[in-house]
């Protein structure tokens, strides 16, 4: 993996936001091809982290480069699927229209669906499961729904690097499972970087080759061995933690929860779920 | 009815129509009624300083509605977009009847101009009412695909490469000329109507971008000209008309819309 170039390298990122500093320090790189899961708490700044690397904020300090150039010039390379979704109800567009924009939505013109365009529109709703609702006002389908339009709407482009806000988090058991496939899919045949956010890192350790664990706006990163360890861990939340794992899932916990205060426990991410 | 007098206001008010359903269908969308309502009121200062000075009052109303779109931009910078154009809604009005109070003549033109006038169309102003339709129309179709994403998903479209700033520059000069032009017809207080009515209306009945965007073209134009015909039979103005028809229409695709969501079956999705 290291001969080649990374397709996202961060370098030091501080942000502040609103006078306060939300992210510290952090650095990691991803290799083309690789799952990359970025789990934290809720506040802990894995969404601030992601529209930084979108060049949707500007930080403080330190840089973020994709395809080996500044972030924001290549913006045509990244997919995103943001952590709120809420289309207007009455807004005129169908799902097959969302779709389509991601294609072409920057450039001039109205919106004529031609040949290509629509086998290339089809192909995106089909990956993601959305044909049966192609044709129906995004602004009325259920909020998993809409999040299956909005990756089609990412993936349309064959973007080389797709990044996920908390995309398991309104989902049923049935619909995480077949969304975890999906991005396993992307990454094997079409050679497509993914970085997924969750507070909860069980359901993707099937999938994921790296870890960004946030804490307070700090990371640690490694592979899963590597980041998960009480030691590492430790450091990290700054008081002792411990990890247990039980039946295939992993749980992070504060040391002697006897005497650990409750919002200690809360603290740690991928706890229990 | 088709007669020579007439013939102008035929003319520009199918031209009005045509920006008022092409920008009204963003105005719809990105949910900007009430500065749609606030920006045209600049004609009402506009038009007393026009006529304290004694220059044309499509000058006074340039210079206030393009002044009402920079003030907006700002005040969308600092937050709270709605508190803001209210406020320059009472602004507007405020300096008019400053204006207004310091000349004792009575000005026929703000009356006009704030109502519309049917025969109000001289020659002279056709041209220019068409060309900033040519204008508008053009610059709206050119954009269509940006400003449609932008106004769906602002973070979607920045990903892209869509400035949210530069989309809402554009959006509120349209807006800004689509009032202009359309104020010698149906007036400052009416052309909102026009601008929001027939848009909603038509994006109630179809979920397909340029079908509905079609659909609020054929509304707008539907509406002008039945007010025109009617406002020439009984001489009642042609704004109570606009007015009424606008919200008519408006009322009759929302109900139809309920009406048949009620009735369509449940949509059976399987799974991812
Ligand atoms: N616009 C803002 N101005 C000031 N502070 C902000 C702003 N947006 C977010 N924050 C703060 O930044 C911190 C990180 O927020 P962020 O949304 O990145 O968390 P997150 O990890 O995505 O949480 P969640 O799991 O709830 O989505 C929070 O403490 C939040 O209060
Ligand atoms: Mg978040």
């Amino acid at each position: 993996m290291t001969n080649q170039s990374p397709i996202l390298a961060v370098a030091d990122l501080s942000v502040d936001l609103g006078g306060r500093s939300i992210l510290r320090d952090v650095s990691f790189d991803l290799y083309p091809g690789q799952l990359c899961a970025l789990i934290g708490e809720n506040g802990a700044g894995k969404t601030t982290l992601l529209r930084t690397l979108l060049g949707l904020i500007t930080q403080r300090a330190g840089t973020v480069r994709i395809g080996a150039a500044p972030a924001r010039e290549h913006r045509e390379l990244v997919g995103y699927v943001p952590q709120k979704i809420n289309f207007d109800p009455d807004l005129p567009l169908r799902t097959r229209d969302l779709v389509r924009l991601g294609l072409d939505g920057q450039r001039l013109g109205l919106p004529f669906f031609d040949g290509r365009t629509r086998y290339a529109v089809d192909q995106a709703l089909q990956a993601v499961g959305a044909e049966d609702f192609a044709d129906q006002r995004v602004g009325e389908l259920s909020g998993g729904q809409q999040q299956r339009a909005v990756i089609a709407h990412a993936l349309v482009r064959k973007p080389r690097l797709l990044i996920l806000d908390e995309p398991l988090a309104n989902l049923d058991f049935g619909s995480a499972n077949a969304l975890v496939d999906l991005l396993g899919r992307l990454i094997v045949q079409q050679q497509m970087t993914v970085l997924v956010t969750a507070h909860d890192m069980n359901p993707l350790i099937p999938v994921m080759d790296r870890l960004v664990y946030l804490v307070d706006g700090r990371a640690a990163t490694g592979t899963v061995a590597e980041v998960v360890q009480a030691e590492v861990l430790s450091k990290l939340y700054g008081y002792p933690v411990s990890v247990l794992h039980h039946g295939g899932r992993i749980l992070v916990l504060p040391d002697a929860p006897e005497n650990a205060d409750v919002a200690n426990m809360n603290r740690c991410a991928g706890h229990g779920a | 009815m088709f007669s020579s007098f007439m013939i102008n206001t035929w003319i520009a008010g199918t031209a009005i129509a045509l920006v008022a359903a092409l920008v009204g269908y963003f105005v719809v969308i990105r949910h900007s009624a009430f500065a749609a309502h606030a920006l045209p009121l600049g004609a009402f200062p506009g038009a007393a300083a026009a006529n304290l000075l004694g220059v044309n009052p499509f000058v006074g109303l340039l210079v206030f509605v393009g002044m009402g779109v920079l003030l907006l931009r700002q005040l969308a910078r600092i937050g709270r977009r709605d508190v803001g154009t209210g406020l320059l809604l009472v602004l507007f009005l405020g300096v008019g009847a400053l204006f207004l109070s310091m000349t004792s003549e009575y000005a026929p033109e703000v009356f006009s101009l704030l109502f519309g006038e049917m025969l109000g169309v001289s020659d002279a102003d056709l041209w220019p009412i068409l060309g900033i339709c040519a204008l508008v129309s053009v610059v709206m179709i050119t954009i269509f695909r940006p400003l449609l994403l932008d106004s769906s998903f602002p973070d979607l479209a920045a990903l892209q490469g869509i400035s949210a700033a530069r989309m809402d520059l554009i959006f509120l000069s349209l807006l800004a000329l689509v009032t202009a032009s359309a104020l010698p017809v149906v007036g400052a207080f009416l052309v909102f109507t026009l601008l929001v009515g027939p848009p909603a209306a038509a994006q109630s009945l179809s979920v397909h971008p340029l079908r509905s965007l079609l659909l609020a073209v054929i509304f707008a134009e539907s509406c002008i000209w039945s007010a025109i015909a009617l406002s020439y039979w009984t001489n009642w103005p042609i704004g109570f008309f606009v007015g009424m028809l606008g919200a008519g229409l408006f009322t009759l695709a929302r109900s139809y819309r309920h009406w048949s969501q009620r009735e369509r079956p449940v949509v059976q999705v399987s799974g991812l």
